[in-house]
């Protein structure tokens, strides 16, 4: 199987149905393992139990950048390969990172409530995250402004790249923001400095969740796919009416991906 | 009536559709929620005293900006001419056309507004005050943004020469609006600026539609 | 019933576009209004509809339903569908029937008519531009309304639908229907014609 194959949107739809039952059984092994160990860990002697949500915490802020790179591979897939699948992986990945990013969102101001006494704070970290969250809204409104999925898809991709490369200086600019106005953050999670009995927890759920995000992909990737050939076929079947007058005058339409 | 739940029902369904209007209006007004702290820095004490100021100031720039099309797409598209034609009173259409506009683009800003709220550390009793003068306040905004609307179908622009236009008619609502949530925060008299507010909005349902009609019969062609 | 000008003269932007004319059509005629590109004839069609404002002259509804102005029974096809592309082929026309007012009719039996029933759900967005037209006419028949303001009625139609057209402006003048049409080609139907504009 080479990614040429790949590149048939039939032959991924075929392989995917065979593939995702077991990635989904997987995630959801390693997801379990890993609540099972986040709930064992012990409290840590200054947060408590409040240490736990990090488990969650930190996997989604990971991925809610992740995402925004895998968007930006497939991004350079659609404007310079032009590779069949990249827009539908681009678009399919955009909601789900954009659920990532909210639950980094949520767990992070759940964690700072016992800390800052409010559920928000402009805390360069969050600020960053919740920009990003803005930035994931902003492209799924661009996916959905436009009617025409192949137009859309290459000014999504502009936008993807240009937040790309905008991301890191946004987030540089936000630190300089915050510590201008108030002494260095007090929210400090991860880090290298880990115990042992909090890191391999917090390796289990990364990994979980980095495997939820393949298995959402894949599946909302076979969605959008299939969204297009019901399009395709639906433009089809409009076209299709007093076909004895002029059926050689209208364009022939192929569903997405069928030839 | 059922003339007019046809064209509420129309226009929400194109608004719910294609995914323009309402959502971006909400996301407009996060933005420009957002954008703020980073103009008056990350203190949170500041930023509740100015929090229903500012959210009163993104409500309003949301709702004014996502009238940029509400005639110009039926102008465009030559619905304009079979809606002067029908038998529904021009005012009337246009009073309902901004009406179903508020549902779509209005509504959501005020159901998001308890979550900005949060960003901006006001308390139950603050955001309640902010969400009920939105509730009076934007239809009123609708009604009189309307107005730029279809001057901007007369005039074949859109865009900042709408907000120019219609900005400065909106100063009144601004006014009393975040005078009465200020009011219902600090525990001083809600009752006089909150029906300031509401006769605002009363006096926008009348000329609103009445200018807006007017407008649009001497801007086709 | 009657429609008829007396002296009609329009102005658009600052240039007399024609000026004194006299047309006249009733129940169960057409006018077919012809001339050059530019002569006035879309205005005209604008005029009747109440859409433009005469510089001189009148115009004016005799017989018909006297509660109702000239614009409020005439349908105008115009050079633009007025159609959503959001929207599915049968929520445009009903709502197109439900709004401009008139004796409604069935969608569906409309969509029938125009060749378009098996489209009915799919978005208008799908639909050609002799779909898009043909939609259009739909809306002719799912609101009754006795006079007919046609622009360029067969643009875009091809030839099946130009016949099924001719076939639909007959019914209508048999039930006593009155029609206006602007157009370069012939409507398919017996009309007298009115020539506006340049010598040619």
């Amino acid at each position: 199987m080479t990614l040429i194959d790949l590149a048939n949107p039939s032959k991924f739809l075929s392989l995917t149905a065979r593939v995702l039952p077991w990635l989904a059984a997987v995630t959801a092994i390693v997801l379990a393992i890993g609540l099972y160990q986040s709930a064992t860990a012990p409290d840590d002697y200054q947060q408590g139990a409040t240490v736990k949500i990090m488990f969650v915490h930190v996997p989604n802020a990971w991925l809610s950048m992740l995402v925004w790179g895998v968007m930006s591979l497939a991004a350079l897939g659609t404007l310079v390969w032009r590779h069949p699948l990249a827009d539908v992986a681009a678009k399919a990945a955009a909601p789900i990172g954009a659920a990532f990013t909210f639950l980094a969102l949520v767990t992070g101001s759940l964690w700072g409530r016992p800390m800052w006494g409010t559920y928000w704070e402009w805390d360069a970290r969050l600020t960053s995250v919740l920009i990003l969250f803005l930035m994931y809204l902003g492209l799924i409104a661009l996916w959905r402004a436009v009617e025409d999925p192949s137009r859309a898809a290459r000014a999504a991709a502009v936008l993807t790249l240009v937040g790309a490369i905008n991301l890191p200086i946004i987030k540089f600019s936000v630190d300089w923001w915050n510590t201008l106005h108030q002494p260095a953050s007090v929210m400090r999670l991860g880090g290298p400095t880990l115990d042992r009995a909090f890191l391999v927890p917090l390796l289990m759920m990364a990994a979980a969740f980095s495997l939820l995000f393949v298995t959402l992909l894949l599946a909302a990737m076979r969605n959008e796919i299939l969204r297009r050939r019901l399009r395709s076929l639906q433009m089809m079947q409009a076209r299709a009416f007093s076909s004895e007058v002029d059926a050689g005058s209208r364009e022939k339409t192929v569903p997405f991906g069928a030839a | 009536m059922t003339a007019q739940a046809a064209l509420i029902r129309r226009d929400i369904r194109i608004a719910v559709r294609v995914g323009g209007g309402a959502l971006i209006g909400v996301l407009f007004f996060l933005t420009v929620v957002v954008l703020m702290p980073f103009a008056v820095g990350p203190d949170l004490a500041l930023l509740t005293r100015l929090g229903p100021a500012i959210l009163w100031l993104g409500a309003l720039l949301a709702s004014l900006l996502t009238l940029d099309r509400l005639f110009m797409a039926d102008h465009e598209d030559g619905s304009l001419d079979l809606i002067v034609m029908s038998r529904t009173p021009l005012e009337l259409a246009c009073a309902t056309k901004a009406l179903a506009h508020w549902m779509a683009a209005g509504l959501p800003l005020i159901v998001a507004t308890p979550v900005l709220g949060l960003l901006l550390n006001l308390d139950t009793r603050s955001t309640a005050a902010v969400a009920l003068t939105l509730l009076a306040g934007t239809p009123s905004l609708t009604f009189t943004g309307m107005i730029g609307a279809a001057l901007a179908v007369t005039l074949h622009r859109g865009g900042l020469l709408l907000a120019v236009l219609v900005l400065p008619l909106s100063i009144p609502v601004l006014i009393f609006g975040v005078a009465a949530s200020q009011a219902a925060i600090s525990g001083l008299s809600f009752g006089a600026p909150f029906s300031i507010l509401c006769a605002l909005s009363l006096v926008s349902f009348v000329v609103g539609p009445f200018a807006a009609a007017a407008s649009l019969r001497h801007g086709l062609d | 019933m009657r429609v008829w000008g007396r002296g009609v003269g329009c102005v658009r932007g600052g240039r007399e576009v024609f000026s004194r004319l006299h047309f006249e059509a009733a129940s169960g005629q057409a006018l077919a209004v012809t001339g050059p590109n530019g002569s006035g004839k879309t205005s005209l069609l604008r005029l009747i509809a109440g859409l433009l404002i005469p510089a001189t002259g009148s115009i004016a509804l005799e017989g018909g339903e006297t509660e109702l102005t000239l614009p409020e029974q005439a349908h105008y096809l115009g050079h633009r569908d007025a159609l959503k592309p959001a929207l599915s082929v049968v929520e445009n026309l009903a709502f197109w029937r439900d709004f401009i007012g008139g004796e409604a009719g069935d969608t569906n039996k409309s969509l029938a008519a125009v060749g378009l029933d098996h489209a009915a759900h799919l978005p208008a967005a799908y639909l050609s531009a002799g779909q898009r037209r043909r939609l259009s006419l739909a809306r002719l028949l799912a609101v009754k309304r006795p006079i007919w303001l046609l622009d360029e009625p067969a643009a875009a139609l091809d030839t099946a639908g130009q016949s099924l057209f001719a076939g639909l402006m007959g019914d209508h003048l048999a039930s006593g229907g009155l029609i206006i049409a602007a157009t370069h080609g012939p409507l398919g139907i017996a009309a007298k014609e009115l020539r506006i504009g340049g010598a040619s």
